[in-house]
């Protein structure tokens, strides 16, 4: 079976968040990028799962420019068995899908993996998307994912439950917890990691659908009110009156 | 030219964060010089669906296909952009829920749409530009988005809009078929299982959270948790280590890896305020912290807090709210 595994190049989750002068861009000087979280569930699951099946492949694919390299070769170092990077500026949503989908055409992947969403756009759009451009169905988010010959079986998550849901492959998941205990790569897979294929490719396609004006920071916080925990009711009060929240 | 609005329906009943998406899609309809139709989804009855009136909807279509009970991504595409057609949208408008966001993306592809989720702000329309307003950077930031297609699909945060309730509003409801077929349900779940909700509020949905973390010291405490939410008529959550360690199941971790939530009021009690836990919190609109220690990062990012034991303000706190009465 041929997995193909989407990871998203992402700030570290406690990067302080600033931007270019312009407001345009986010700024990455001095910020240390990793794979993103989520992608991690996508990443470690089809390894697993090809390991148990006692064959295939699984191959990652990132949309980005050169200097996502170093978090392609730690995928590679966890388990994958080669790389994809399509070499352009992830400019949104809709442009990264369609790269994904270009790839996973040519190389007739069965299963698209990816993680729920990236903790940078929080988009939650790419899995919909290359489901939709390729025809299969996409299950997002899941939960839990298991194979038996060409069958899925896997846990969507949905508002207050989750449905099990079968599919055949070809299909496209996005990927949460508990889905599986994400791997870190062991000096081994580091050592392998330098020796496996990483292709690089040019993109193709329409473009991007979106653009963004201006990124902001949300208001300050004006500070905490500390009530003294004797009188700990007068916070209630304070929700009630002062808050309006309750 | 129209504005479409996806309403989800639980249990005969429209969701709270439908009433507030089918609010905003009724006042992009406003801005734009047009009315909003409604597509629903879901199990209601029509007069639930009528009373969609008052959130500004003119009009809801919805099919009897009796398999749209539970959520099929395939069929509900087909549906929403059936109706899209039907009622020539310019806008489609639905909830930033996992539904939401499944069914967005592709219907996104089909309709040729500018996508944006996480939207928590009305449009900028002017001219030809349409801007919408999103969280970024797991609520660290926000970013203005200029969708550039002909045709745009926004995905509303919960609690990010107010519903609207302008009483005695009625919509007209209509029968809409889009001619499902069997291959439509591929994705039609097997089995469907929901989750036991402390005090029947589902944590995705709720304006008000109660949650704890490791310093409530055991599952055996959580009475005081429950007792607290339930006299709010909040929904109860936890840290990850507490899910972790079997305290609470999964499905109330919030957090960067667990479940974002937005709600008006968050009280987090014995939660330290790691930036993986902020990440899923911190677009709450109030932020209550109670702590022992007061260095807990937590006290940062709150706008009320108690420097305390929890074992001694909670009981306090849920005594205070029924004698709000
Ligand atoms: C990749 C990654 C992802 C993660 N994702 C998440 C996530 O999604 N959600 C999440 O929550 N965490 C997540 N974490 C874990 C996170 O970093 C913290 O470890 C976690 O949030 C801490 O939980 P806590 O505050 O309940 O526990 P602790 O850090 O142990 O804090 C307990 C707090 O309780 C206070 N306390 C103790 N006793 C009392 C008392 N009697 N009265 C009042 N206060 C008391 C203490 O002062 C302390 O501040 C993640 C970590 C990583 C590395």
């Amino acid at each position: 079976m041929k997995f193909l595994v989407c990871i998203s190049n992402v700030p570290d989750t406690t990067t302080k968040i600033t931007f270019t002068p312009d407001n345009k861009e986010f700024n990455k000087a001095g910020v240390q990028f990793v794979i993103n979280p989520w992608d991690e569930y996508a990443l470690t699951r089809a390894i697993e799962l090809k390991e148990a099946q006692g064959s295939g492949t699984v191959t990652v694919i990132n949309v980005g420019e050169a200097d996502t390299e170093p978090n392609i070769r730690k995928a590679l170092a966890i388990g994958a068995d080669d790389a994809i990077r399509v070499n352009a500026k992830p400019t949104d949503a809709f442009f990264v899908a369609e790269q994904i989908a270009n790839v996973a055409k040519e190389g007739a992947y069965d299963v698209i993996l990816m993680g729920r969403e990236s903790i940078d756009y929080n988009g939650s759009q790419v899995h919909g998307m290359v489901g939709e451009l390729l025809g299969i169905p996409t299950v997002a988010p899941a939960m839990k994912l298991d194979m038996s010959g060409n069958t899925a079986t896997l846990e969507r998550e949905i508002e207050g439950g989750k449905e099990i849901v079968e599919v055949n492959t070809p299909f496209v998941a996005s990927c949460q917890q508990p889905m599986c205990e994400p791997r870190i790569p062991n000096m081994r897979g580091i050592m392998t990691a330098r020796t496996k294929p990483l292709k690089v490719v040019e993109p193709v396609g329409s473009g991007a659908r979106t653009e963004v004006a201006e990124y902001a920071l949300p208001p300050k916080k004006q500070g905490v009110k500390l009530i003294p925990a004797e009188s700990a009711g007068e916070l209630i009060k304070l929700l009630r009156n002062e808050a309006k929240v309750i | 030219m129209s504005v479409l609005v996806v309403v989800e329906c639980d249990n005969g009943e429209v969701k709270k964060s439908s009433l507030e998406v089918a609010s905003y899609g009724s006042q992009v309809a406003q801005l734009l010089g047009t009315t909003a139709t409604a597509i629903a989804v879901g199990v209601a009855t029509e007069a639930n669906l009528a009373q969609l009136g008052e959130q500004g909807i003119s009009k809801v279509l919805y099919d009897a296909e009796p398999r749209l009970k539970d959520f099929v991504n395939g069929a509900y595409t087909k549906l929403i952009a059936a109706a899209a057609e039907n009622e020539q949208a310019q806008v489609i408008v639905l909830a930033n829920s996992n539904i939401g966001a499944a069914v967005g993306s592709r219907l996104s592809v089909r309709l040729k749409a500018s996508l944006a989720t996480n939207v928590v702000e009305l449009p900028k329309v002017d001219g030809g530009k349409f801007t919408v307003r999103r969280g970024a950077y797991s609520g660290k930031a926000l970013a203005d988005v200029i969708l550039t297609g002909d045709r745009k699909i926004i995905a509303v945060k919960k609690n990010s809009i107010e519903a609207l309730h302008n009483a005695g509003q009625a919509a007209t409801v209509e029968q809409f078929s889009a001619q499902l077929t069997d291959a439509d349900f591929a994705d039609a779940p097997k089995q469907v299982v929901m989750q036991e909700q402390a005090g029947g509020v589902l944590l995705p949905e709720a304006d008000k959270v109660v949650s704890g973390g490791r310093g409530m010291k055991g599952p055996e405490h959580w009475n005081l948790i429950e007792d607290l939410a339930k006299a709010l008529h909040a929904a109860t959550a936890c840290s990850k280590p507490v899910s972790d360690a079997d305290w609470r199941p999964h499905h109330e971790h919030v957090g960067q890896t667990g479940i974002t939530v937005s709600p008006n009021l968050y009280i987090a009690c014995g939660i330290s305020g790691a930036i993986q836990h902020l990440a899923g919190v911190n677009s709450s609109k109030v932020i209550v912290v109670i702590n022992k220690d007061p260095e807990a990062p937590f006290f940062k990012a709150a706008d009320y807090g108690i420097v305390g034991d929890v074992f001694d303000v909670l009981p306090k706190l849920t005594q205070a709210v029924k004698e709000l009465g």
